[in-house]
């Protein structure tokens, strides 16, 4: 592939007033999903009806900006017909792509609305360049969005070797899994990502003070105890204090945010087609600020990459919206390794 | 019904691994599946030697197949799974869509669960690649299997994962060195010494989940053997077990008697004193994974 001219800013937005949140503060392009589990952020009072969507397009279309729909979940069996539904009115509604987790539905896609541009989700699990090259051959897949577990050196070897765009995360939720590979919250609750869109879900979250401290737990299961004072993250299964071999501690990832701002003029160099903020969930504020850094900092890096330097005021407001205020550059540069 | 064992998701050394074949070799399964799965740098086996063992296992009369690694990082790890499509004398389990690109529309191969098949149609367009036999994901319940192979398409085996701890994750962390505070490209296979992988318990000492390296695995022991008449009468082929360090050939001894037609009762008391933990079976139920839902409780 050869470098795109520009990176592109992905933002999220699970409400309109966060869509135009988004495009005030300067992303290329708006993400959502529609209201039920044909997306991975399947969460109550959160994203699209058709007439929103249909507004938001609008919206996006009038100045300039895409608008893409997230269809990435796995369509359940004797209900396809809902992911079917769900993405010919994305069809409809002329968004500028649509991305997908799931080949049935990507083989449905290309027969019915072959003039519909088609992105890889982070949920088809595609680590290396034969995995998406599998889906350019079969589906022309146009860009595909990484796992949030490959170094920056494996970044860069699949963006020269796949034949298709590559979009990673630079911001937001951290997962530590492979996305599309994790079943621990359907384990513990019933309901995961893969099947209806969700992770730990809110619903089966229950606070409970007690002699030891404010415990967590996930239907049930204690995730998690914190002693007074502690700040408290949203109850993530996979970033609770658990114990090994008598060592209690955050067994599998601390609850920390994705941050890899500094990576900026690496993520350039390599050939990265566009930069996706998580967060769905989160308020038009936090879109508004996530959005206006990011802005800010691809143009700065876009005008003198050379002299990129991250500003002390971009970190802070990043950190002071991220999880636990802790940020880490994840798995693209590994500590651990 | 037959009866299939999983590869093995563990780190044994290779004297152990050698036992573990000449037993499996003699034992009543009818399919083996061989190959490194989960971690790259296990090496306790190379290549070739998963080869010899799986030719070794195929003389014995065994149907082998070949299990691609389920997490593909680097052109090493692709290095291995051409080699392993290419040899040609074995079927390729494809775990990735990067295994799936290297056989579909050369050879004949098997789905696995990691693929995410959870659809008919999506059934239906592996088997126009050439899938033979899938593996559904494990969060299927009995009631999805059972819309899926009311309406699947001709010439595709089902194969369930009936028993064994649950592969629930995958990251390219491992955990197992993180718990060492080993760093991963010098982990000094500090999994060797966890044959079924490291407890990980609650902070009230209940079992949760197992580490094994960069795979997170349930604690408790999925256990579908009562459920074999039900997915006969679905038209499941096959059931699969995942092995466990400890009694395997026990848990293979109860398995074949239930795809013979034992009395539940009896299967069920020739398995309770080979789970290394609780069992569960929620899945299947439409349950949360980990829960148990009694024999002949309504689901």
């Amino acid at each position: 592939m050869t470098s795109p001219q520009r990176v592109e800013l992905v933002c999220p937005a699970g409400t309109l007033p966060a869509l135009k949140a988004a495009i005030d503060n300067g992303a290329d392009c708006v993400y959502l999903g529609f209201r039920n589990e044909t997306n991975a952020r399947n969460f109550g009072g959160l994203n699209f009806d058709a007439k929103a969507a249909a507004e938001g397009v609008r919206y996006a279309h009038a100045r300039g900006r895409k608008l893409l729909v997230a269809l990435n979940t796995y369509a359940q069996p004797g209900a396809f017909a809902r992911w079917t539904g769900a993405l010919d009115l994305a069809a409809d509604l002329g968004v500028d792509a649509v991305i997908l987790a799931d080949p049935g539905l990507m083989r449905y896609a290309v027969e019915r609305h072959p003039q519909l541009r088609l992105h890889l989700s982070v949920q088809g699990s595609a680590t290396t360049y034969e995995a998406i090259n599998f889906y350019v051959r079969h589906f022309g897949i146009r860009r595909a969005v990484l796992p949030r577990v490959l170094s920056l050196a494996q970044v860069e070897y699949v963006v020269g070797q796949a034949q298709a765009e590559i979009e990673v995360f630079g911001f937001g939720s951290l997962c530590v899994m492979v996305e599309g590979r994790c079943a621990l919250s359907s384990y513990a609750t019933g309901e995961g990502p893969n099947t209806v869109g969700v992770c730990s879900p809110a619903k089966a979250v229950r606070w409970q003070e007690s002699a030891e401290g404010l415990e967590v737990r996930l239907n049930g299961v204690l995730i998690d105890r914190l002693a007074k004072g502690e700040k408290a993250g949203y109850p993530t299964l996979c970033k609770g204090h658990y114990t090994v071999r008598d060592d209690t501690y955050y067994a599998i990832e601390e609850p920390t945010s994705l941050n890899t701002l500094e990576m900026l003029p690496e993520l350039v160099r390599i050939g990265v087609a566009a930069v996706k903020i998580e967060g769905r969930q989160r308020s038009p504020a936090y879109v508004a600020a996530v959005t206006r850094v990011w802005r800010a900092a691809i143009d700065a890096c876009a005008a003198a990459p050379s002299r990129f330097a991250v500003r002390g005021a971009w970190m802070d407001e990043l950190a002071s919206l991220s999880e636990g205020r802790q940020t880490t550059l994840g798995a693209y540069h590994r500590p651990w390794r | 019904m037959q009866l299939t064992l999983g590869p093995l998701l563990y780190h044994w050394p290779k004297a152990r691994l050698d036992a573990f074949h000449d037993a499996i070799a003699a034992a009543p399964v009818d399919r083996v599946y061989l190959g490194e799965v989960v971690c790259s740098r296990r090496h306790e086996y190379r290549t070739a030697d998963w080869l010899d063992a799986a030719a070794r296992l195929a003389d014995a009369g065994k149907e082998v197949v070949l299990s691609s690694q389920v997490l593909m990082e680097s052109e090493s790890d692709l290095r291995t799974l051409r080699r392993l499509a290419a040899d040609g004398r074995f079927l390729l389990e494809a775990n990735d869509m990067g295994a799936v690109h290297a056989v579909a529309g050369h050879a004949p191969f098997v789905a696995g669960a990691h693929l995410n098949i959870y659809s008919a149609e999506t059934l239906a367009f592996f088997a126009s690649l050439g899938a033979t036999r899938w593996v559904p994901p494990f969060e299927m319940s009995r009631a999805a299997l059972a819309l899926i192979l009311a309406d699947r398409p001709a010439g595709v085996a089902t194969e369930v994962f009936a028993y064994g701890r649950l592969p629930l994750a995958f990251s390219a962390r491992c955990f197992t060195a993180r718990h060492y505070d080993l760093p991963k490209d010098d982990c000094r296979f500090v999994c060797l010494d966890h044959p079924e992988g490291l407890v990980v318990a609650t902070r009230e000492r209940e079992p949760f989940l197992v580490l094994n390296g960069i795979e997170t695995q349930s604690h408790r022991v999925l256990n579908l053997a009562d459920a074999l008449p039900e997915m006969r009468a679905l038209g499941v082929d096959a059931v699969r077990l995942s092995p466990q360090p400890e009694r395997m050939m026990d848990v293979i001894a109860a398995f074949r008697a239930a795809c013979d037609g034992a009395a539940a009762d009896e299967v069920a008391s020739m398995l309770a004193p080979a789970l290394p933990a609780a069992a569960c079976n929620g899945y299947w139920h439409g349950r949360p994974g980990l829960e148990l839902v009694a024999r002949g409780a309504a689901s």
